[in-house]
């Protein structure tokens, strides 16, 4: 691991609607993500976790520049190797897109074009961005379904994307961002369509891959375990904010921030005393407080204070931990 | 209690064998697979391969030729009657003394013509609307799509009527162009909202997120989707541009020249005499409808097998 990070994104913002002309009955501008920062090194994993709206997807669209133009607001930054992604013109982006950054979607079934055979699918991407011939570019994704797992590969190329299983389909995905070996690959709740086995394979696939090709991950997900098994570094996001982030097995042992304690205890577990009620987070996202002058997480957080929904809790930095909180969960070893 | 497991597990293991088996099959083929199951799509189908097959060897089908008057004919024509079938002459004499049958199986070739050329370019121009239109998004689909608005609020006979008579003269082209023009707006419309459809749909974002050129989403991924809807209305189109090249010669706009054969044509000359021999009349009459039924159930069935819905 190198001391300069691959990509540096500083306070990112991104905001909906409300920029156009103001027109009566306008609704006020959505903030989506709010002033979001976070490193990836190569060859690390680096996980957004965070439930349903609170901007994970949103980040990795902007990321991509693949947010509509219109009505849609980016600000900050997202240094990729020096170059600032958000600044750069669309035919450069178009250019780094597939080759210097892979994405990889939720649902495999909607992401593949279910009237183009699979092979055309990889093999485009090929031509595009290292000017294959059409002979190489069979042979290259023939090799690039072998490496993801897939049986038989020759004649899954033929094949369209509504014959191959769910499985099958999100690993086609994978070869397909994989194709140009990208040096960032950001998938985006890779294994929230899938079967929970076929999950497990998905997973050890990208830890895998991250291992073999040494390319960079950012892990969108909701899904806490999904972190525990692959992410180096954990981003909690709570209303477009990182809340708290930390490495993995420290924010496992110790979660400081309210909401990330919370997440952790709605998970079931298998040595939880039996009968023990699960502990949900009450209220959801819409609750949300802005960000100016309180904690977004104040009306649902089981230790808010009175400041909580006066002042905006500062970001401290502490021992590689980054927490955002009037009353954090104190330090104590989870029974 | 054996032998049912037995056949059960014989039955999955069928199943399996044609299920999940050998080459890709593109939705277009699965349809193809699902039309020759219709029995509708059949005799669409069955009806327009017998008008091809006519079309196509009327000079060898053909006893005489279309032009020729023949003297054994003409004899028999008076104000108030005309020859009616007799040896060699199958189907009788027309108003000018010509074998009705040869003109009616020459006149094939006509119609088929005319149809397809008018279909064919109107559905080249139209899918060139739609995809800009669609693709683009913005004032160009406005301004592509007003034109088209302008194109679609005349009754088609009537716009097909007024750009024909626009011709300094009347002939095949005029009338090919103007049934075409007619069907442009028509292809367009729903093409674009096809391709909008398809826009905002997950692969086109993977396809943006992959750095795949715009022009390359648009034609080889956006496209193909959309493509269904349009290749159905094409093959209605087919049978209501017959029908308009038709109406045309029958209103006096098509080639006016009497020696030729053509269905629409021959309806026309035959009203004068409809009280002498009515089946001059009746002939082209029918010919021209059951074409159309034949393209229609055609379409119709298309539509069906291309539908996912009624997909089982």
């Amino acid at each position: 691991m190198t001391d300069q990070p691959l990509l540096e994104v500083r306070d990112l913002r991104v905001t909906f609607g409300g920029t156009g002309r103001r027109r009566r009955g306008d609704s006020p501008p959505t903030v989506a993500v709010d002033g979001v920062s976070f490193d990836v090194s190569p060859g690390q994993v680096v996980g957004l976790v965070g439930e349903s709206g609170c901007g994970k997807s949103v980040t990795s669209l902007a990321i991509m520049g693949l947010l509509p133009k219109r009505g849609v607001r980016v600000t900050g930054s997202a240094m990729f190797e020096g170059t600032d992604l958000l600044g750069l013109s669309d035919a450069a982006m178009r250019d780094r897109r597939g080759r210097d950054l892979g994405m990889v979607f939720q649902d495999p079934l909607s992401a593949l074009n279910p009237v183009v055979p699979i092979g055309v699918q990889v093999t485009e991407v090929l031509r595009r961005h290292r000017s294959m011939n059409a002979a190489a570019a069979k042979t290259e994704a023939t090799e690039l379904l072998r490496r993801v797992g897939i049986p038989d590969p020759g004649r899954r190329l033929a094949e369209y994307p509504h014959q191959l299983s769910g499985g099958m389909r999100q690993r086609a995905l994978i070869a397909i961002a994989l194709a140009c070996r990208p040096r960032l690959l950001i998938a985006d709740e890779p294994t929230t369509a899938l079967d929970v086995t076929i999950q497990a394979q998905i997973l050890a696939l990208l830890a895998e891959l991250v291992v073999d090709t040494g390319t960079a991950l950012i892990m969108i997900t909701h899904d806490l375990g999904v972190v525990a098994g692959l992410c180096d570094e954990v981003n909690v996001l709570y209303g477009g904010r990182v809340v708290e982030r930390a490495r993995r097995h420290e924010l496992f042992a110790t979660p400081r921030h309210p909401y990330t304690h919370g997440l952790l205890g709605s998970i079931p577990r298998l040595d939880a005393p039996s009968g023990e009620r699960l502990a949900a987070i009450k209220g959801s996202v819409a609750d949300n407080l802005a960000w100016d002058s309180a904690c977004a997480f104040a009306p649902r957080c089981p230790r808010s204070l009175a400041e909580c929904t006066e002042h905006t809790p500062p970001t401290e930095e502490v021992l590689q931990r980054l927490l955002s909180c009037h009353n954090p969960v104190p330090v104590q070893v989870r029974s | 209690m054996n032998v049912l497991m037995q056949r059960r597990r014989e039955r999955l293991d069928r199943l399996a064998e044609t299920g999940g088996a050998g080459e890709g099959k593109s939705l277009l083929a699965e349809a193809v697979t699902r039309l020759r199951r219709n029995p509708v799509a059949m005799v669409g189908a069955g009806i327009i391969a017998v008008f091809l097959l006519v079309a196509v060897f009327a000079p060898l089908l053909a006893p005489h030729s279309a032009e020729e008057s023949f003297d054994a004919l003409r004899a028999g024509l008076r104000p108030d009657s005309i020859p009616g079938p007799q040896p060699g002459f199958p189907l009788g004499s027309d108003q000018n003394g010509r074998d009705e049958l040869s003109r009616m199986i020459l006149a094939s070739q006509q119609t088929l013509l005319v149809g397809v050329l008018a279909t064919v370019i109107g559905l080249v121009a139209g899918m060139a609307i739609g995809i800009l239109a669609g693709a683009f998004g913005g004032w160009v689909d406005n301004a592509l799509m007003r034109l088209t608005d302008v194109l679609l609020s005349f009754p088609s006979l009537l716009l097909a009527i007024s750009i024909a008579a626009l011709a300094a003269r009347a002939s095949q082209t005029t009338v090919i162009i103007a049934v075409a023009i007619v069907s442009v707006p028509v292809f367009a419309r729903l093409l674009r909202g096809a391709m909008l459809a398809q826009r905002s749909s997950d692969y086109v974002l993977a396809a943006t997120a992959l750095g795949i050129q715009r022009r390359h989403i648009v034609l080889r991924h956006m496209l193909p989707n959309a493509i269904g809807p349009v290749i159905v209305q094409a093959t209605m189109v087919l049978a209501s541009s017959i029908l308009d090249a038709a109406a045309l010669s029958f209103l006096g706009l098509g080639d006016a020249d009497p020696g030729r054969a053509e269905w629409g044509l021959m309806l026309a000359n035959a009203q004068t005499y409809l009280d002498v021999r009515p089946e001059l009349a009746f002939y082209p009459a029918v010919a021209i409808i059951l074409v159309a039924l034949g393209f229609t159930l055609l379409g119709e069935a298309l539509r069906e097998a291309l539908d996912p819905k009624s997909r089982r």
